[in-house]
């Protein structure tokens, strides 16, 4: 079984937002909503500063609540790497998701659905990496399957120190953070 | 084993055939990307160009779904993008959709500068245009018209008005930008450091940034570069008055107080000179003067540096042996937008120096030898030769001010005084001069005194609305353009061609420039009737063709030497054919022949220094209506200090007006109040404040720092204009 996840390096990552701008272009996402989205997380007092930047989005949880709470189905893990989708047709745009998602990942579109980051699988499907992965000029994003050892991701998670967001709500988060 | 390759089959069988879940396979990394060749498939179609959004010019991809212009991705064939666009360039699509681009040429009605408009035939427009500059040549003569000129885009007018008779020619990113870093370097080596820059980032150990914000100032191969000598482990020793994301990547963060750089370098030098840590048999064989300037360096220790730049001499030290450590491979980053203070030829000086004490220069890690592909010129006529010469900098006011052209504050000066002769026409291509040099107020005087002002541009700049005549032009996407033959560390030429049509009455810059000098009466300057032509004959006279570079949009040359011991020539073009550590043109001409430090102005009582700089999705003030980038950020914010903002009760997202030392109040602005800068200074993103009713979109949101640039300081040896010299207070909104 593959377990696609994204792992992002801090270190690297400069906050240009080129991978919103890239979404938006391949997605067609929708004027003022985005898909992702930068945070920049400054700690300490001037000058003795620490700032951590992160590209952010919908964590392709393990165990997404988005998909539990979902009334209709619409909301439900891909056979293809446990990538979590929304099935527009049967969404009804009740934003029971929207609610539970503790990342706040998600967005209703102007036509009614929810929508989110979907990992671009109609890219990553034909082994192409997602449209904010390709784009960035700092090379900080990687994209593949953790659950094969060899792979670059597992390689980076293997060797370096790294994070995910909010472990504590149990979601199992599968966007890695690298410090 | 190609992983890629294997990966790519694998999945293409298995998504087809099973579907994923069962995929076990290797999911390396993949790079994959569409093939740079034009290329339809499934209502999609490729085709290769480079951008416009800014002037780097990297290798892109448009694409195109069902006929309408989609997305933009890098050519992975381009050694400038490697497949990757910065936010902007991707962005890119917007400038295409942008509802606030210039539809029709116009025409003023009424008064100058009231903004109202008739829309005109191109004919009406170029008519008019033409027959004035025939008065004013009548008159005048040729000189009398002058071209402010920003990017590629502007070659054809160069042209044209060249041809026309004017030597009156300038670009503000001379005496505006980085004009003054060309000069050091060039009394230093001999060389300027040019664009792309040619430094070499990638294979630096220690990267040194001095206001240099990369990241937030998104030259992109820099910023790829960046990132990889962060991934190598380099370290990287940042100095700014702002915690800058650079400095978030530092190993030492130098908080300096605004405008004693000059300072810190020199305590660098100082340090790497006394304790011998200077890369010794190449200074001894490169090096001119050097005992007179380490003699010039020994008073400026760090104990001296510490109560002008504030940063302890202790980390003064511990950052100049770092530096040293990683010799040659330790780059001072020259920066780029560089006119500052007034000294900044000299703080370019001392830049370049102690790169030199560092054995930098023409070596890996720090600055390579830039190559360049051989692609003859088109053989024009010889133009018409100036009897009274440029008008910008008479008796050689500032003896190195010759960059690209003309002085832009020189021009100006002269329009306004008529000496040492006056200026009647003003031309300005693609850049709005109204931001771009300091002191709006002279620049609208000098309009005053114009018979024509044609203004060319994609959108309806604060220029635009002093205009007699707007000319709207094409965007990139949308236009052929000069082949961009560049000098990087790999020779490459590229093509920019057309993806769409324009969506209204627009026109390329090359038409508009031709249809200009047919009507002047120069067409024998146009020998070609399309602009195909024109770059198939350059290309087969480099032997390609334009059906050939149309198709990958890109061709590469041979790699080449580009360090010293590579076999590049080690050769300097100074007087002594050396370094010159001691200057002896500058002593000459009565400049300091070693740089010296001037201590800055300080703020009045409750002022504060106001600095500027680049955000990443932003082009000067020329992208704030793209759609795409305006949905990114939209507004701009000044950035305050907390304990500074907590004094005048202000907090994030409060709205204020910054007025500075003259009283000129800005637009309403938000705060920032924020860790991240020093208490005695302020900052604002550039290019935002519009004043332009007709840019819709960005018409008066945020503040504009260039209307509050009304103090300058000019560089006595190159004329640039320092613009880090104004202060500004708060006020309340009520
Ligand atoms: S740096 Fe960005 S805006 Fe400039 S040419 Fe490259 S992609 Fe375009």
């Amino acid at each position: 079984m593959a377990r696609l996840a994204m792992v992002i390096d801090t270190k690297k990552c400069v906050g240009c937002m080129d991978c919103v701008v890239a979404c938006k272009t391949e997605n067609n996402v929708p004027e003022h909503l985005d898909r992702d989205w930068l945070v920049y997380e400054t700690r300490g007092k001037f000058p003795t500063l620490h700032m951590e930047i992160r590209s952010e989005r919908c964590n392709h949880c393990d165990n997404p609540p988005c998909v539990y709470c979902c009334p209709t189905g619409a909301s439900h893990v891909h056979d293809f790497g446990g990538v979590v989708l929304v099935d527009y047709d049967k969404c009804i745009g009740c934003k029971a998701c929207l609610a539970s998602c503790p990342y706040d990942a998600r967005f209703i579109n102007p036509n009614g659905y929810a929508e989110k980051c979907t990992f671009c699988i109609h890219r990553t499907e034909k082994g192409d990496d997602p449209a904010c992965v390709a784009v960035c000029p700092t090379h900080c994003m990687y994209f593949g399957d953790i659950d094969d050892p060899n792979s670059e991701v597992s390689r980076l998670l293997a060797s370096r120190n790294h994070h995910a967001l909010l472990p504590a709500a149990g979601t199992k988060p599968q966007i890695y953070y690298l410090t | 084993m190609d992983v890629t390759l294997s990966r790519r089959r694998f999945l293409k069988i298995s998504s087809a055939a099973l579907g994923w879940s069962v995929a076990g396979g290797t999911l390396g990394k993949i790079s994959p990307r569409a093939s740079a060749a034009n290329a339809t498939n499934g209502g999609i179609e490729t085709i290769p160009t480079y951008c416009d959004m800014c002037f780097w010019k990297c290798g892109a991809i448009a694409y195109k779904r069902n006929g309408k212009l989609w997305k933009i991705e890098g050519n992975p064939e381009d050694p400038l993008s490697r497949g990757r666009l910065c936010p902007r360039g991707t962005g890119g699509i917007g400038a295409h959709y942008d509802p606030d681009r210039l539809r029709a040429p116009l025409m003023r009605k009424g008064e100058r500068g009231n903004e109202q408009w008739v829309q005109v035939t191109w004919d009406e427009a170029l008519n008019f245009i033409a027959d004035k500059m025939q008065q004013i040549k009548a008159e005048y003569g040729p000189e009398a018209v002058a071209l402010f000129s920003h990017g590629i885009g502007g070659t054809f007018f160069k042209h044209t008005i060249k041809a026309y008779g004017s030597p009156n020619i300038a670009a503000p990113s001379f005496a505006q930008c980085r004009g003054p870093r060309d000069t050091g370097f060039n009394l230093t080596f001999g060389e300027g450091v040019s664009t792309p820059e040619r430094t070499d980032i990638r294979h630096a150990r220690c990267l040194t940034l001095i206001g240099s914000h990369l990241g937030e100032n998104m030259h992109n191969t820099q910023v790829q570069e960046f990132s990889e000598a962060i991934q190598n482990g380099a370290s990287i020793i940042v100095v700014d008055p702002r915690y800058s994301i650079a400095a978030s990547k530092a190993k030492y963060y130098l908080p300096i107080k605004p405008g004693t750089d000059m300072a810190l370098l020199l305590a660098w030098m100082n340090v790497i000179v006394n304790e011998e840590l200077y890369d010794k048999a190449y200074v001894k064989k490169y090096g001119f003067g050097f005992e007179a300037f380490r003699a010039e360096i020994a008073p400026y220790t760090p104990e001296w540096a510490y109560p002008e730049t504030t940063i302890e001499p202790d980390l003064i030290r511990a950052t100049a042996r770092e530096m040293a450590k990683h010799k040659p491979a330790s780059l001072i980053h020259p920066g780029r937008h560089v006119t500052w203070y007034g000294d900044d030829a000299q703080r370019s000086r001392a830049i370049a120096l102690l790169n030199a004490l560092l054995g930098s220069w023409g070596r890996k890690g720090g600055f390579y030898s830039p190559v360049s592909m051989d692609v003859p010129s088109y053989p024009y006529p010889p133009y018409p030769p100036s009897e009274k010469g440029k008008v910008d900098n008479p008796h050689e006011k500032y003896p190195y001010a010759h960059g690209h052209g003309a002085l832009t504050t020189g021009i100006r000066d002269a329009t306004i005084t008529g000496e040492p002769y006056p200026v009647k026409g003003w031309f300005v291509y693609a850049t709005n001069l109204i931001n771009a040099l300091p002191n709006e107020k002279e620049t609208i005087e000098a309009i005053q005194h114009l018979d024509l002002l044609v203004v060319i541009d994609v959108i309806p700049s604060e220029i635009a609305g002093w205009a007699d005549v707007i000319l709207p032009e094409s965007v990139y996407l949308e236009r052929y353009d000069e082949l961009n033959v560049e000098w990087f560390r790999d020779p490459f030429i590229a093509l920019r061609q057309p993806v769409v049509e324009s969506p209204h009455n627009q026109k390329p810059n090359w038409w508009i420039a031709k249809k200009l000098a047919e009507k002047l009466g120069l067409s024998e300057y146009y020998p070609w009737n399309h602009i195909e032509e024109y770059l198939d004959y350059r290309l087969k006279h480099a032997g390609y063709s334009l059906a050939e570079i149309k198709k990958k949009g890109i061709i590469t040359g041979a790699k080449q030497p580009i360090y010293f011991d590579e076999g590049v020539p080690d050769e300097f073009y100074t007087p002594s054919g050396k370094i010159e550590f001691y200057s002896l043109q500058l002593k000459e001409k009565g400049f300091d022949p070693v740089p010296k430090y001037t201590p800055p102005d300080p703020p009045p009582p409750g002022f504060y220094r106001l600095l500027y700089g680049r955000a990443p999705v932003h082009s000067f003030g020329r992208t704030q209506t793209n759609p795409l980038l305006a949905d990114m950020m939209d507004e701009n914010s000044v950035w305050i200090h907390v304990d500074i903002a907590r004094r005048y009760g202000l907090k994030t997202g409060d709205t204020i007006r910054l007025k500075n030392q003259d009283g000129v109040l800005s637009n309403k602005v938000k705060v920032l109040a924020t860790e991240r800068i020093r208490t005695d200074c302020v900052y604002l993103v550039h290019g935002f404040g519009h004043k332009n009713k007709m840019l819709k979109r960005a018409y008066m949101k945020g503040a504009s720092d260039a209307e509050l640039i009304t103090r300058y300081k000019i560089d006595p040896l190159m004329g640039g204009t320092g613009m880090n010299v104004n202060f500004v207070t708060f006020e309340m909104e009520a």
